[in-house]
């Protein structure tokens, strides 16, 4: 084999990934985030552990049953005829995303994505095992010494041992819970249980271990159609270039170079190049660069240069979140622009019609059908019958119990199935009957409208009323 | 050109292969992560070789090391089901290699709801019809499993929703369930029994006996029993002397005899002529004389063979509320 030098620069088809290991940093920002991701595991988490007392289905507080169908929230039942809340659900979570998007840049990547979260906790626990930045980077150059194992094998362990519990967690979600732990290491769980643990066991584990940034620049779609929200007054993490670089560029502190004054004198920039924005960036970027696909928004530049520049006792926010336009023309950027108050006035909306959509879920779901075949029959006696399919669901937690009559037809008799007129419907069961209605033959009257009204004797449900028609022949 | 030797990125490897003295063949090494996930397909297929069926040989195939169990019914040297005393076919456990016949075989025995139904039967097994018919739990099963086996095994002649064929040719006629006359009898145990061993009705011809005038006063007599508009008194009096001939199958007054599925005369309902649809009385009168004329033969076949008894029973009890009380 041999090869050829390329005549033109031609990029690379591969390239093999340059582990980043950022330096951990205090301030703001990483408060911010620490006290989200606490929040959001502990919901994660235990969500799955609280109970709940139901008279029907599972007593646990979330849980989505896929073989009834039912979707349990606290005290709301979400049905499958009330599957479209969830579509108003999404729709609501997608505006919401672009509302704060279009004002604050990717807030949602900095700060909720769960590739974040778990890439953040990933790395505390290598930062617990291994060291900071300096240690990190050194081992990793290092050859395969026994240390090298240990630490590196031991911190593989440990990301598996969180994997599986986030894997095991999000399974929780689905049956419950503490049957299913049972169940899983006694080896009865369904194989269903053991698939999805594995592959989020995997995924997580590959996600937030190994390919960390590179799901952000090379996978997520979410990355890339946010980036496309931004506009010139969207506040985002930039670095000052006008102050930090002033007309002579960034200088390291030097002789000559060291208060701002002197600086500004020579022309020199606030920046002192320490880098030390670089070595926090978690997705290994220079923000200085300007913006980049690759920034996650998380602000921990903002607190490694706020650190630098409270130490120099020079002012804050050389970088810090600021709009095109500000640093532009040095104008404060306004929040009501067109765009977020549409996107905001669109979120409220939707939020209020999720909410009215949640108070109002009919408790009973009924319906009441002509059956066409035959659509009318002549009885013995001259009378005329039609017969009609009922589906009631009762919804509620309680059993109903619901009295059958009809209206707008003179001597009409009906009877359910056999022949009552009362059901008792369970708790959250859907039944079916087949419903008589006969009437006296009424010459020249071929079809009439009819009113089935299913009255409620536990008076937990309001009257429901609904319409047929009748055929005489 | 100039070369960099400690510049490995501007260098491509090339297989060494060249044509018209400079295109050159680049060798680019697939990724790595392709490649392991290329070797990772290889082993799930080997694993899945000895799980399940896989290669054709011969005229067979490897059947794999995975299996499926389900309950099959006994067969008789003939292929036929055995009976137990209870009239239930006997089952016994079967295992087969995976395939997905004996999955669906697994699913319908063991599957949630399968076991809720199984649960139904039993629950059912010791009630009467009337206790089943008179409970709206019951009745809602039975509605069910009932719905479910007439679409499979009557509703090719009585329709979809019981409501028969009513045919110009009487013979092909098929009964209306749905309405409230029963012409071999309405009580459950009636019921169960028709459909158990069939039916077999038989009215003769007497186009021999009766025709012209003879035959016009007849079927007079017969509509004026059941109060058609239009009937000629004068001519439905001079057919009653010949209704004697009818009277030992359809009785004197002509309200039938369910025991031999003669219908009832006198009410509104026709179950294989349609005499309330026609449009005057001498359609009707012709419907009439054309099945003295030729007689009538229904047959329904017998379902012992295809039901069980349990199955039988649901559908009486859903077949008996297609037409109310
Ligand atoms: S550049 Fe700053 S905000 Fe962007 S990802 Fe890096 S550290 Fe976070
Ligand atoms: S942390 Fe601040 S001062 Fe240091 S290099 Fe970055 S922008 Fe310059």
């Amino acid at each position: 084999m041999s090869s050829v030098n390329l005549t033109e620069q031609e990029p690379e088809l591969y390239q093999a990934r340059d582990p980043i290991h950022p330096k951990s940093i205090k301030g703001r920002f990483r408060t911010f985030k620490t006290v989200v991701l606490a929040l959001a595991y502990a919901i994660f988490f235990l969500l799955p552990w609280v109970r709940w007392e139901r008279v029907v289905g599972p007593n646990q507080a979330v849980m989505f049953d896929i073989p009834t169908r039912r979707y349990y929230l606290f005290d709301l039942i979400i049905h499958p005829q009330d599957m479209f809340l969830l579509a108003g659900f999404l729709i609501l979570a997608a505006w919401l995303l672009f509302f704060v998007t279009g004002m604050v840049g990717r807030a949602f990547c900095g700060y909720f994505c769960f590739q974040t979260l778990w890439t953040d906790v990933f790395m505390k626990v290598e930062h617990w095992i291994q060291g900071d930045r300096n240690k990190r980077m050194k081992l990793e150059k290092q050859v395969w010494n026994p240390e090298k194992i240990l630490k590196k094998g031991l911190t593989v362990l440990v990301w598996t041992l969180i994997a599986f519990w986030t894997g095991f967690t999000f399974t929780a979600y689905w049956a419950d819970a503490p049957r299913l732990f049972m169940a899983f290491f006694t080896g009865t769980a369904a194989s269903a249980a053991y698939m999805t643990t594995g592959i989020l066991t995997v995924t997580t584990l590959v996600a937030a271990g190994f390919a960390r940034e590179q799901v952000c620049i090379y996978m997520c779609p979410y990355a890339r159609f946010q980036a496309v929200m931004f506009d010139k007054e969207t506040l985002l993490v930039s670095y000052d270039a006008l102050r930090g670089e002033g007309s002579a560029g960034r200088k390291p502190l030097q002789k000559g170079l060291m208060t701002l004054e002197e600086r500004h004198s020579a022309g020199t920039g606030d920046c002192i190049d320490c880098t030390l924005c670089v070595q926090v960036c978690p997705t290994g970027i220079d923000i200085r660069d300007g913006l980049q696909l690759a920034c996650i928004s998380c602000g921990l530049c903002i607190d490694a240069c706020d650190e630098i520049m409270t130490k120099r006792g020079w002012p804050k926010g050389l970088i810090r979140y600021a709009s095109e336009k500000e640093l532009e023309t040095g104008e404060k950027p306004s929040l009501l622009k067109f765009r977020t108050i549409g996107y905001g006035i669109a979120t409220a909306l939707a939020s209020a019609l999720l909410i009215y959509g949640v108070l109002t879920i009919k408790p009973l779901d009924f319906s009441i059908q002509q059956i066409r075949q035959p659509l009318f029959v002549l009885m013995s006696d001259g009378s005329v019958q039609n017969n009609y399919e009922l589906k009631i669901n009762n919804k509620e937690q309680s059993a109903l119990e619901l009295e059958l009559t009809v209206e707008g037809l003179t001597g009409a008799h009906v009877a359910i199935g056999g022949d009552f007129t009362t059901l008792v419907i369970p708790p959250d069961e859907t039944r079916n009957y087949l419903i008589h209605v006969r009437a006296p033959r009424t010459s020249g009257i071929s079809r009439q409208l009819i009113t089935f009204k299913l009255t409620d004797k536990t008076g937990l449900v309001p009257v429901i009323v609904g319409q047929s028609s009748f055929n005489f022949k | 050109m100039s070369q960099s030797p400690e510049n490995k990125k501007g260098q491509v490897e090339t297989t060494g292969h060249v044509w018209d003295g400079d295109l050159r063949e680049y060798n680019n090494p697939l990724p790595r992560w392709w490649l392991w996930g290329f070797y990772g397909t290889i082993i799930f297929a080997v694993v899945y070789w000895i799980l399940y069926p896989a290669w054709p040989y011969a005229d067979t195939y490897t059947k794999g090391v995975s299996t499926v169990s389900f309950q099959s019914p006994v067969l008789d040297k003939a292929g036929k089901p055995v009976k137990g005393p209870d009239g239930n076919v006997e089952m016994e456990t079967k295992t087969e290699h995976w395939n997905s016949r004996a999955l669906f075989y697994q699913e319908m025995q063991s599957s949630p709801s399968a076991l809720a139904q199984k649960e139904w039967l039993a629950k059912v097994k010791g009630m009467s019809f009337e206790q089943i018919a008179a409970n709206p739990d019951t009745l809602n099963f039975a509605n069910s499993a009932g719905h479910a086996l007439f679409g499979d095994h009557c509703a090719a002649c009585h329709g979809t929703g019981g409501q028969g064929v009513l045919a110009m040719n009487a013979e092909a006629s098929y009964p209306n369930l749905t309405d409230n006359a029963w012409i071999h009898g309405g009580d459950y145990a009636k019921i169960v029994q028709d459909m158990t061993n069939g039916i077999q009705g038989n009215m003769p011809a007497f186009g021999a006996l009766f025709q012209g005038e003879k035959l016009t006063d007849l079927a007079q007599y017969v509509l004026s029993l059941s109060h058609q508009p239009g009937v000629n008194d004068e001519a439905a009096n001079r057919g009653k002397a010949s209704f004697a001939t009818c009277a030992g199958c359809h009785g004197a007054n002509g309200t039938g005899n369910q025991m031999i599925g003669a219908p009832n005369l006198t009410d509104k309902i026709w179950d294989f002529v349609d005499v309330s649809g026609a449009p005057n009385i001498d359609a009707k009168l012709k419907l009439v004389e054309g099945v003295i004329d030729h007689g009538l033969q229904h047959k329904m076949p017998k379902f012992s063979d295809r039901l069980t008894p349990e199955q039988i029973r649901l559908l009486a009890v859903y077949v008996r509320q297609l037409g109310g009380t």
